[in-house]
């Protein structure tokens, strides 16, 4: 009775082994990124950041046949899109239909070692939101393609979506490194970064990490007293509409 | 080289936004318009929020119009008493514009209804204007005097009460169209996000009788009020003046204002009103192509949530 015990619970174990091994991660992922905050000033016109990470624990020593993907994800604070569409109605164009895409990156960047579909079967892109498009938005409303893909297209226009499938370089099998573009029109707040790692169609590790996009100094301040000062903000800019309006009658009355 | 606006959160072309300042002032100085209507579209090209360029460009208008308004003034062609009064009617025309603006808004369809009206109405003004003043120019050349004063002529609202004699216009009128000319302003500016400069103008040349020069000077005079209380009513309700694109381009605004109110003076009168009224007919040509033409791109984007 006791040997049977015994026996369930080494069969249990195995099982639970057998299972949740393949669930746990075989590798682990160390990411460092040059900077965590990226400061706004008069002069900002965008930056770039730089992204190192290594595979540790990692068999790919021993065995050479192993090959890793890379996909990096950058998201903006999260928005409500609205595409509209233009139809012509009595020989005038004009906004026709409209879609909501509620809760949409405002800012995205999905950076690969190569095609996202050459990683593995399609349920792998939908499952780990690979790609612009998975990365973007819900399955359901990707499914409406025309407007889903017109949003994509002015968005990667206005250069705030961007994707780039050559941009993460390995240095060695298990050390890569990338660079993350921050445009200059990027949104501020909270950028969420994704790094995850496959091998043969099958999720290795994954690491998650974050950075702020915040205004400093002059820009800081004039954000913050349009939004928290509104009138005397207001009354500001009007008076030195006047005193401008004012100087330059003077100055020119003499010239 | 570029600067970053704090407002609009993106970097810009300073010499660019500068020299917009200077092209837009000239034409305000010149016509006594604000010029927001030529301003705000080429903002938005350039990439500014629209929402942001609606807000930043009345302070431009300020200023610009206030640096006319002081050349007009020490020649003595602004009718302040005139200015006062349109202005009281302006004002209410403003908050009953802004009144329909967001009903119109919440009904849908607010961008065709502007754009059909401003197209409809432009091109009327303009086509009006560019007849009369070919007329006039016709009758100069022809050597006769030009008849655009006519006193014998008394329209039905010469008849209404409250009286009052405006020195500088060379008017005797009653205080009732003028207000009402304001509201209509008012209205009209504030539901197409525009001055009002170039629909009151031709109201004052045409139907109050006023002089040309004395009509673009009061205009200036009236600008400068109605963008400071927009300004003002911008930054409270919407948050979106940013005091950075706000003042390159006032620069800009206030030394092309000074050479195009030089220049306003030094043509003739009925010149003025020919090249205003083209003006007016490019500008309804310009946004009637844009409705009749296939646009490029037939989707738009816009982010409902102001701001990250």
């Amino acid at each position: 009775m006791i040997l049977r015990k015994a026996a369930a619970s080494v069969a249990m174990a195995t099982m639970l082994f057998f299972f949740v091994a393949p669930l746990a991660y075989a590798e682990r992922l160390v990411t460092s990124l040059s900077t965590h905050r990226v400061l706004i000033s008069s002069n900002f016109t965008g930056t770039s950041l730089v992204l190192f990470a290594s595979i540790e624990d990692s068999d790919a020593a021993k065995d050479k046949s192993k090959r890793y993907d890379v996909a990096i994800t950058v998201r903006g604070p999260a928005t409500t899109f609205v595409t509209r569409k233009k139809e012509r109605i009595l020989g005038f164009w004009v906004n026709y239909e409209s879609r909501r895409y509620p809760d949409t990156p405002s800012y995205l960047a999905v950076l690969t070692n190569r095609p996202p579909a050459e990683f593995g079967p399609l349920e792998l892109q939908t499952k780990y939101k690979l790609g612009l498009a998975f990365a973007a938005l819900s399955p359901s409303l990707i499914q409406d393609k025309e407007f889903s893909e017109a949003l994509l297209r002015v968005k990667k226009t206005e250069g705030l979506y961007y994707e780039e499938t050559n941009a993460v370089t390995f240095l060695t099998p298990t050390l890569f490194r990338a660079t993350l573009p921050i445009p200059g029109t990027a949104p501020t707040g909270p950028y969420e970064i994704d790094v995850q790692v496959f091998s043969n169609g099958v999720l290795a590790a994954q690491q998650s990490t974050a950075i702020e996009v915040v205004k400093t100094g002059f820009e800081a301040f004039v954000a913050q007293s349009a939004r928290d000062t509104r009138l005397d903000y207001g009354l500001g800019v009007a008076f030195l509409a006047f005193v401008v309006g004012t100087v330059a009658g003077l100055v020119f009355r003499r010239a | 080289m570029s600067i970053y606006l704090p407002i609009a959160e993106l970097p810009v072309n300073i010499l660019l936004i500068f020299g917009l300042g200077i092209a837009v002032g000239f034409i305000s100085g010149m016509f006594g318009v604000g010029g927001g209507f030529l301003m705000t579209p080429m903002l938005i090209l350039v990439g500014i929020p629209p929402s942001v360029a609606v807000a930043s460009v009345p302070s431009h208008m300020a200023a610009s119009s206030l640096t006319g308004a002081i050349s007009y003034w020490r020649k003595r062609l602004v009718d302040s008493g005139l200015g006062l009064v349109l202005l009281s009617g302006g004002l209410l025309g403003t908050a009953a514009g802004v009144w329909v603006f967001s009903l119109l808004r919440r009904a849908g369809q607010l961008d065709l209804i502007i754009n059909l009206s401003y197209i409809l109405l432009l091109s009327i003004i303009g086509t009006l204007m560019i007849v009369e003043s070919v007329r006039a120019l016709w009758r100069s050349l022809q050597g006769q005097q030009p008849v655009l004063r006519r006193p014998g002529t008394h329209s039905w609202f010469h008849g209404l009460p409250l009286k009052f004699r405006f020195r500088q216009s060379r008017i005797y009128v009653s205080a009732i169209p003028v207000t009402a000319i304001g509201f209509g302003v008012g209205f009209l500016g504030a539901l197409m996000g525009i001055g009002g400069g170039f629909l009151l103008i031709p109201a004052l040349i045409y139907l109050m009788r006023v002089p040309t020069a004395v009509s673009v000077g009061t205009s200036l005079f009236l600008t400068l009020f109605t963008m400071l209380a927009a300004t003002v009513l911008h930054a409270v309700e919407n948050r979106s003046v940013d005091v950075v694109l706000a003042f390159t381009l006032m620069i800009g605004g206030v030394i092309g204002a000074q050479s195009g109110a030089r220049a306003g003076q030094a043509v003739r009168a009925e010149q003025l009103r020919f090249l205003l009224g083209i003006l007016v007919f490019a500008v309804a040509a310009r946004v009637g192509l844009g409705l009749l033409t296939k646009p490029i791109e037939l989707f738009s984007v816009i982010s409902t949530e102001a701001g990250g």
